[in-house]
């Protein structure tokens, strides 16, 4: 069969949680318009909302004068989304395994972990500051 | 019951302390805060503590909420006390396998497992 297209959609949101959750769950809802089933829904809730925290927190720092950038396209088969901050970007490779030593007693340091289980595709830019994300609708992963 | 917290239910049994979250989704900076803000106090109050977390009606929780519990479980041995996690759905349960965290609590299907495995 052949994919339904989809028109990329682009969008510049405001450097807060609240506008991220706000845009977090309008993709949803497209996401399930589009007919993505409970646990694709789960997998991209959870590895959209670590992607926009850790713009909003780590790429921009916070910083309330800075902005997030989201282009996505939801089509019949996939969820397609990026997301750049203004920030200098960092190497994700360098990150240490949250699962391994004392790591594993740290309060923090899991979402880029739980973005490449839960999504089909998961690749950084070279400076770090946008990642792109793919997840093909019904496709199961093992995720351990 | 304790009912202070709307979006946790406190239940004080004899050998043990029962926080029930009642948040479907455990998102937003405010939420993970007003969980902390009522189990912390448990814990500090109550030295020597079981706390048992039912997690029976949460569906969704961010990575944030792991390293609350991190914290509780940090602060509940420091204070001498246990933490279990009962009752996490299987999709919630997957993300505490992912990061390995499945193996640092003790984490149990139903309640009165968590309960029980106090008297042993």
């Amino acid at each position: 069969m052949k994919s339904e297209g989809s028109a990329r959609k682009n969008l510049v949101v405001d450097n807060t949680i609240s506008a991220v959750e706000h845009l977090c769950r309008n993709l949803l809802d497209e996401a399930v318009e589009k007919g993505f089933g409970d646990d694709d829904i789960f997998a991209i809730h959870l590895a959209i909302e670590e992607a926009l925290v850790n713009a909003v927190k780590h790429g921009n720092a916070n910083a309330p004068d800075k902005k997030v950038k989201v282009g996505y396209t939801i089509g019949a088969d996939k969820f397609n989304i990026s997301i750049t901050d203004e920030g200098s970007g960092f190497e994700p490779e360098s990150l240490p395994d949250p699962r391994c030593g004392d790591n594993i007693y740290k309060c923090s340091g899991r979402g880029v972990l739980l973005m490449r289980a839960y999504m089909d595709e998961v690749e950084y830019n070279e400076a770090g500051n946008s990642v792109r994300m793919v997840k093909y609708k019904g496709k199961v992963k093992d995720k351990t | 019951m304790d009912q202070s917290n709307p979006k946790i239910c406190v239940d004080y049994k004899p050998n043990a302390i029962i926080a029930s979250l009642t948040y479907r989704k455990i998102l937003e900076a405010s939420d993970i805060q007003a969980l902390e803000d009522t189990i912390m106090p448990l814990i500090e109050q109550n030295n020597g503590l079981n706390l048992i977390i039912n997690f029976a009606t949460v569906e969704f929780l961010s990575s944030a909420v792991l390293g609350l519990l991190i914290r509780v479980s940090k602060r509940t041995i420091e204070a001498d006390g246990t933490l279990k996690l009962c009752e996490i759905n299987p999709r919630i349960f997957e993300v505490f396998k992912i990061t390995g965290l499945n193996r640092v609590f003790d984490i149990y299907d139903d309640q009165d497992y968590a309960l029980q495995s106090l008297d042993r």
